[in-house]
């Protein structure tokens, strides 16, 4: 899919590389180790230099995303209200950290600055939804209500040996 | 010439001199961390920060050229003030372990503490966790010592050009890494270890194998054997405060034999079997038309690298193997008949300048019978470690000789440590070979020094022969690139990782300046002078190797113990 993209862009250009960066992302939600390395084939740059490029901007991802995003806020209201323990609990539980997907691709975890609800700290989202207030107690039940319909065992193991 | 102020003191500096060398040039040191020499400067570091007069930013004196009339203070409280905060920030994200580090006062973080006057744990914080990549056979990769100041990325871009390693992510989680931050074996990292010459810190270091040695030397059912690369003895000098340049063999040979080792062998001696080996190879290449240009395989680095980057290309190395491999495989068959011992009991330890050699001698392909032609790979540097141990008072040691058979050597191979003099040897033998004359001018200037690529054509019975000579992997590209598009006007390709050769390899004595390498250099031509037979031929003990094992140069028997294949490794 990306090497229609590749070719619309000059070889041996290293000046590409953001744009070429975004537009590969936008195919694929995130950036294929693959991807990466036939980018750095056409542009001429080191595969080292690209996966560097790739990992220094937040705006791109390594790893898929999952099909629910929650969100952590690390903004200073958040923070003063103990933001990061949820952080925690949500890493422990989703067995994750955050930046990361869960090997089920059910939930992404990510930390963002100040979402503009500092008068509900602490805060976090799933998708478009909003939960403030919070303890850590109540990180479980949000997540049980996205996990969609539980598995039976043998299809949690497929998952994980794939 | 420009007339600045430094200090007070009225100096006269070059255009296009930065600050740092022009207080350099009065006796004026300015602490630097990311600058490196004959690089450009990346001033991230801003360790090297002073005042100039006009400016209301400290200047970071290692990326700003002197102009006439400027006024500087290196050492005014504000620009002491910002030195120390730098250095306290270091130290407080640094782990606190000094006492048990390999790099224990050998640490320019240490050094820069010291001199700072760091007293107190100002900022004490979140500090890294990051574990420690101890994948390859030959590189130990600690991120939590990283001090992120760059000098290895830019070693292995500018110079080796291998692009292995750089920067990733940012802010705290900055790290220093390979691509998809998987483990350096499985990288395309060549393991040249460059990187860990310009490491300030013990951030990079070689993967010891002090202890299999150590416990080798003390088990009752191994006969131990050591041999020694020519670049050793040019280099380790250094680590005692010996002058520059100083040839230590004598020493370093009643040194070894101190450790316990049985025999003490000179890898000089491979080296002249490696020219019998190769010479013929080449000659048999020209004759019959098979693959050229052939290049040398002495360096494991090189190898490597061609292998996952040229893989194509693969036909035109020499099947020899390095010279210490093929001392070890001499060792473990043709001596150990001699000795009637089984090949098995028979323990061999390569002492190298070379981080490599490690990873070579794990290479299945290399061993006689499952029994790996070298048994442990100890660095320059762990040598230095383990005669510390064991309470050898190097400089203080009289000379000794090598053990025989395997220690007699040719001036010819005491050069294979600089760049340039495995093709110098190489013609030696092979201008003989093809006219039954001697050379007698041996010595060829076109092919030593530093320059990165090195060229001469010879006639030899009237036919042209290009030769060239590539000193560090980061030449290596155009020529491969040529030979790829069929345009190579070669026979011969000397290729060498480091640049000057293993005088300069990953696992010499830390150091920071070119001139050391010219200087080591002169120790290996110096001993090739000082020889009566200078010709790898004239090796009496390999003549009589070849009458009683291997019968002659590319023989079947040789192919099978001297020779090896290669492998396309991923990119
Ligand atoms: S060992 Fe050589 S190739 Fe590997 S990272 Fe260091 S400089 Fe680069
Ligand atoms: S590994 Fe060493 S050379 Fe590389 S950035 Fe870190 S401290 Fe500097
Ligand atoms: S040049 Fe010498 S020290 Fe460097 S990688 Fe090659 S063999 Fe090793
Ligand atoms: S700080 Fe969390 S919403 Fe503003
Ligand atoms: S040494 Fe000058 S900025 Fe790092």
């Amino acid at each position: 899919m990306h090497k229609e993209i590749l070719e619309s862009y000059p070889k041996n250009d290293k000046s590409t590389l953001i744009p070429l960066l975004q537009d590969i992302q936008s195919v694929y939600g995130y950036l294929p180790q693959e991807a990466i390395n036939d980018i750095a084939m056409h542009t001429g740059l080191s595969r080292s230099r690209v996966y560097g490029v790739a990992t220094f901007y937040n705006q791109f991802r390594l790893t898929p995303l999952g099909e629910n995003i929650i969100r952590v806020c690390r903004g200073t209201a958040c923070h003063v209200k103990n933001s990061a323990n949820l952080l925690y609990s949500l890493e422990n539980t989703l067995k994750i950290k955050a930046g990361d997907t869960t090997r089920d691709k059910k939930f992404t975890l990510e930390t963002v600055a100040c979402i503009g609800a500092c008068s509900i700290a602490p805060v976090i989202t799933v998708n478009d939804d909003y939960y403030g207030r919070i303890t850590t107690k109540d990180i479980p039940n949000i997540i049980k209500k996205y996990q969609g319909k539980p598995k039976t065992e043998k299809q949690t193991k497929e998952t994980v040996g794939a | 010439m420009i007339e600045l102020t430094i200090n007070n003191i009225k100096v006269k500096a070059e255009d296009g001199m930065t600050i740092l060398e022009a207080a350099k040039s009065v006796g004026i040191s300015i602490p630097t961390l990311c600058h490196m020499k004959d690089l450009v400067p990346s001033g991230a570091c801003r360790i090297c920060s002073v005042e100039v007069e006009g400016y209301r930013n400290l200047i970071p004196s290692c990326a700003y050229p002197v102009s006439g009339g400027m006024v500087v203070d290196t050492n005014s409280p504000r620009v002491r003030r910002a030195r120390k905060t730098i250095v306290e920030l270091l130290v407080e994200n640094h782990p606190q372990d000094c006492l048990i580090c390999v790099r224990n006062k050998n640490c320019e973080l240490q050094d820069l503490s010291e001199r700072y006057g760091i007293r107190e744990h100002r900022f004490a914080g979140e500090s890294k966790a990051h574990a420690v990549d101890i994948s390859s056979a030959s590189l130990e990769r600690d991120p939590a010592k990283c001090i992120l100041c760059g000098r290895c990325v830019r070693a292995c871009h500018e110079v080796q050009k291998v692009c292995a390693i750089d920067f990733t992510n940012r802010g705290f989680k900055s790290t220093v890494t390979t691509p998809f931050n998987i483990g350096l074996n499985a990288s395309d990292c060549i393991l040249c270890g460059q990187c860990i010459l310009v490491c300030p810190t013990a951030a990079l270091r070689e993967k010891s194998s002090l202890k299999t040695v150590s416990t080798a030397l003390l088990s009752k059912e191994k006969y131990t054997i050591v041999q020694v690369a020519p670049a050793v003895r040019a280099t380790l000098g250094e680590e005692y405060h010996l002058p520059l340049g100083t040839d230590v063999t004598g020493k370093l040979v009643a040194g070894l034999r101190r450790l316990g080792f049985k025999k003490v062998f000179d890898t000089n001696f491979a080296a002249d079997l490696t020219i019998w080996e190769e010479a013929t190879e080449l000659i048999n290449r020209i004759q019959t038309d098979k693959p050229l240009p052939m290049f040398t395989s002495c360096c494991p680095g090189w190898v490597k690298y061609i292998e996952h980057n040229y893989p194509d290309m693969l036909k035109h190395v020499s099947t020899c193997k390095s010279p210490h491999e093929m001392e070890g495989a001499v060792a473990k068959t043709y001596y150990a008949k001699k000795l009637g011992i089984s090949p098995k009991d028979i323990f061999v330890v390569s002492i190298m300048p070379c981080t490599v050699k490690k990873f070579e001698s794990t290479r299945p392909e290399l061993s006689e019978e499952s029994h790996p032609d070298v048994d442990a790979v100890l660095t320059t540097r762990e040598l230095v470690r383990f005669f510390n141990i064991a309470g050898v008072d190097f400089a203080d040691l009289g000379d000794d000789q090598f053990d025989n058979p395997l220690g007699e050597s040719t001036g010819a191979a005491a050069i294979f440590g600089a760049s340039g003099g495995v093709m110098e040897a190489a013609l030696r033998m092979a201008y003989f070979k093809l006219t039954g004359n001697h050379l007698e001018n041996v010595e060829l200037e076109q092919v030593r020094g530093l320059e990165g690529l090195k060229e001469a054509s010879f006639y030899i019975n009237g036919k042209e022969i290009n030769i060239a000579v590539v000193n560090g992997i980061g030449n290596v590209g155009p020529v491969l690139d040529d030979l790829r598009a069929g345009k190579s006007k070669y026979h011969f390709i000397e290729v060498m990782a480091c640049p000057g050769g293993c005088v300069n390899g990953g696992g010499q004595p830390i150091h920071q300046k070119t001139e050391k390498v010219m200087k080591r250099m002169k120790v290996l031509y110096d001993i090739d002078k000082k020889m009566s037979n200078r010709r790898s031929y004239e090796n009496e003990s390999i003549k009589t190797l070849y009458k009683e094992y291997f019968k002659e140069p590319g023989s079947h028997i040789s192919h099978e113990i001297l020779h090896t294949h290669y492998h396309p490794r991923g990119k």
